[in-house]
């Protein structure tokens, strides 16, 4: 039956399409839950002189930030990323694959929540950091180890359900079980 | 109001749709004439409706009427006027409509051409259109809808992307678009003919001139967008694999093939079911390109998943499409083959290799760029696949294909004698080696392998497809106008690899920091940075170099290179200034400023790039000059006389038939 191989090797593609369709993507868990924070040394945005490292997450619980001007998701959670910064959550920001010209034009234009943001150009980070796409937003403890992974953009109901509850838990020094 | 006027006019054309898609292939099946006639009139007002609906949009845009949500999110007052009309198609849901829009046309167009042909033909292949039609009406319709009313009205636009404020990307995707989807056509005759189990030559006949005409739309637009992406996007390559090239490319090298295997099925009646697939490949894959593209699955799956209803509709459209079409094509094409056979080294030989050949390059483009989403799916691991693995699948099978493509193209029908081709070429193929390694050793300096290889090909080609246009020209033979199409494409095809070849072997691409008054030596030529001054646009504001080339001294050109800053979107854009002549582009581009007035600047040497394009333009021109040829301008009373030499020219299929 070779007139029907066209249709069968289309079935199968097909299949495998729709399925890998209702698989929400952000629900792949990441390797690196309960790992440390890779290390990484990268140019400060504001001052390409300044080098910004994972110590800059370290002394209280705080969110790492994958964005890239190019992004349009990055967009609509950027005002809820604001929103978090006025009430003083710390967000370290990684720009991803960007041109630092756009990135800064973009924080000028909406504002800028992050304390600090490094510059990742070649992807070195992101790939260290398993990076599936931009917005990601890491939760890492105090102690540097990384507690969620979320990916796509935050929003209000997601910082409720995902991130509150655990940043509880670490308050109540229920971390590191 | 007027907009609503535009949603009105899209239900309208959706409903004549329904009844253009469903009572003429009723008819067709039940010979009922009077159904069947109703094709082509609900072609006319599907398309009048379709027309109106687009006309309101873009009414909408030059009005700056941002109480739709789509010219807010696309349009700004400072817009200039041209660029207001390209930002019709400059998003999605402008784009889904001019999509229909150039449906209708074709259906429209087919309509017209078609008095010669059988009713049931028509009427099979209006209302397969119409079928693919409803499909994209009811996808704008329910989902991406560009008369949405935004409450309230935006005062000001969000303006267009800057990439695509310009004058090629106006005309890029309409052309583009008329390409992808006048594949349609040559589909929805295959589909008639597997309804009505009749595939003769004569369905070959009028099948190839639709084909060629969308793959003369598809030549240019992919060329258009070439170039585009060469001078605006600033780093000077002119091919970047990337997937929304790659599902421009694919379609073409199926129509490409398909043009080819129709020739045989026209002048042997061979190839039958291989002809149907191909047919079904090649508009499957522009289906794939148009709507995989613009949902952006391939870019990133969040994409998808931030907009389900849009994406689980074009994977149903899709399925539906393609699956119908395929097992149709199971249960039909095995009672169409004709037996038949051929030689060796005949034409119809070279074109079955020409046909695997093409297939093969374009199945290796669809896994590289599907590959990323599977291991994204299985291994949970994002991958990348890079130019430099594209560049080595596809020219494996094509670097033969060209010089293949030399003899075969003056091969005949049924018989060959490869000897006695390459006996009467064979101060072509001296000529061919002698050019093919003296132009890089004396032009550029030493070659690799792969230069010379693809230098001797590209010239031989050249000379082979000159051969018989210039015995045409003195008047030594006589050459049909089809034959004379594929010489000139086939022309096309070497000035092409030409540039190609020299191209990346000799291309020089620098990056250096320079200062107003330095000097930097790239290539040969000398590069001032003489000043920068500010310029403002309507729409931007931008930094301008003045960069004066010399060469040992004398002045070659002044190049003005300007850094862009749009102000709605706030976002970069370089505009490179480019020398450009046959033998060779100098290219400047700004890069960021370094500081302390320092900017870094990306100088490139492109040796015979036009050539690129040029061989592009070439072979749409081969194109044309096939269509034109008389058989394809048949008229009823002639029509059954064509047939009767037909039947004849079986028999002896003589040798200078169809390409």
């Amino acid at each position: 039956m070779r007139f029907a191989l066209p249709l069968a090797v289309f079935i199968a593609l097909g299949a495998l399409f729709a399925f890998s369709l209702t698989r929400d993507p952000t629900l792949i868990p990441s390797p690196l839950l309960d790992q440390p924070l890779p290390s990484f040394s990268l140019p400060d945005l504001a001052d390409p002189e300044v080098n910004v490292t994972e110590a800059a997450l370290a002394g209280n619980p705080a969110l790492l930030n994958i964005w890239g001007s190019w992004c349009a998701q990055c967009g609509t959670e950027h005002a809820f990323l604001m929103e978090l910064a006025r009430n003083g959550v710390p967000i370290v920001g990684l720009n991803w694959n960007d041109e630092q010209d756009s990135a800064r034009a973009w924080l000028e234009r909406l504002g800028d929540p992050y304390v600090v943001t490094a510059v990742d150009v070649e992807g070195r980070v992101a790939i260290d950091l398993g990076v599936y796409g931009a917005p990601e937003t890491f939760l890492v403890d105090g102690g540097g180890t990384i507690i969620y992974k979320y990916i796509g953009p935050l929003t209000p109901q997601v910082w409720r359900d995902e991130f509150m509850p655990r940043l509880a838990q670490l308050d109540s020094g229920g971390a590191g079980d | 109001m007027i907009a609503e006027l535009g949603q009105i006019a899209l239900i309208i054309a959706l409903i004549l749709a329904v009844l253009q898609g469903v009572l003429p292939l009723i008819g067709a099946q039940r010979n009922d004439a009077a159904l069947m006639a109703f094709a082509r009139p609900a072609a006319v007002a599907q398309f009048g409706f379709i027309a109106i609906a687009f006309g309101i949009l873009v009414n909408a845009f030059v009005l700056n009427d941002f109480s739709l949500t789509y010219v807010a999110n696309n349009s700004n007052s400072e817009l200039p006027t041209m660029y207001r009309v390209a930002a019709v198609w400059g998003a999605h849901e402008g784009s889904m409509l001019l999509w229909v829009l150039i449906l209708a046309t074709w259906t429209l167009a087919v309509a017209w051409r078609s008095r010669s042909l059988p009713e049931d033909m028509v009427a099979r292949v209006l209302g397969v259109l119409g079928l693919i039609s409803v499909g994209t009406l009811a996808f704008i319709l329910f989902t991406s809808n560009p008369f949405w009313r935004l409450q309230p009205a935006a005062l000001d636009g969000a303006d267009l992307n800057p990439l695509l404020q310009d004058p090629a990307l106006v005309i890029h995707p309409p052309m583009l678009y008329v390409g992808y989807v006048g594949l349609s056509v040559a589909f929805a005759f295959a589909i008639a003919a597997m309804l009505s189990g009749r595939l003769d030559r004569q369905w070959a006949r009028w099948t190839r001139p639709w084909t060629t005409a969308a793959w003369v739309f598809l030549t240019l637009g992919i060329a258009l967008g070439s170039w585009w992406a060469y001078y605006e996007l600033g780093w000077g390559g002119w091919w970047f694999w990337d997937p929304v090239e790659n599902a421009s490319f694919m379609p073409w090298l199926a129509a490409t093939a398909l043009f080819h295997s129709l020739a045989v099925t026209e002048t042997r009646g061979l190839f039958k079911s291989w002809t149907l697939l191909l047919a079904i490949m090649a508009f499957s894959l522009s289906l794939l390109g148009t709507f995989l593209v613009r949902s952006g699955i391939l870019v990133s799956v969040h994409a998808f998943a931030s907009d389900p209803a849009r994406g689980y509709f074009i994977l149903a459209f899709l399925f539906v499409v393609i699956g119908v079409a395929l097992a149709l094509y199971a249960w039909r094409a095995p009672g169409l083959d004709t037996a038949g056979g051929f030689q060796a080294s005949s034409r119809e030989t070279f074109l079955l290799v020409n046909n695997v050949l093409l297939v093969v390059a374009a199945a290796l483009i669809l896994i590289g760029t599907l590959y990323p989403l599977f291991v994204d799916y299985f291994a949970n691991a994002k991958v990348s696949v890079g130019a430099p693995v594209f560049e080595l699948a596809f020219v494996i099978p094509m670097l033969p294909l060209v010089v293949l493509m030399g003899v075969g193209m003056h091969a005949t029908w049924r018989t060959g004698n490869l000897r006695e081709t390459l006996v009467r070429f064979k101060w072509h193929i001296g000529a061919a080696l002698a050019i093919g390694i003296a132009l890089p050793v004396l032009g550029f300096g030493a070659p690799g392998p792969l230069t010379v290889v693809g230098t001797t090909a590209a010239v031989w080609l050249i000379l082979a497809s000159l051969a018989e246009p210039v015995q045409a020209l003195t008047g030594k033979k006589r050459v049909s106008a089809a034959r004379m199409g594929m010489h000139v494409a086939h022309l096309g095809v070497g000035v092409f690899t030409l540039g190609v070849a020299i191209v990346t072997s000799y291309g020089i691409e620098a990056d250096r920091s320079i200062r107003p008054g330095e000097t930097v030596a790239v290539a040969g030529h000398e590069f001032t940075l003489n000043r920068f001054d500010a310029v403002t646009g309507p729409n931007y504001d931008a930094i301008r170099g003045t960069v004066a080339v010399t060469r040992e001294g004398d002045a070659v050109a002044t190049l003005a290179p300007e850094k862009r800053r749009y102000r709605q979107q706030q976002s970069p854009m370089t505009e490179a200034g480019i020398d450009a002549s046959l033998g060779r582009d100098l290219f400047v581009a700004l890069g960021d400023p370094l500081g302390d007035n320092a900017w870094s600047v990306r100088i490139q040497y492109k040796p015979m790039i036009r050539l690129i394009w040029l061989g592009c333009i070439i072979m749409a021109l081969g194109g044309l000059v096939a269509m034109s040829d008389r058989r394809y301008r048949v008229r009823e009373s002639a029509t059954a006389k064509a047939g009767a030499r037909d039947a004849a020219a079986a028999a002896t299929a003589p040798a200078q038939e169809a390409g």
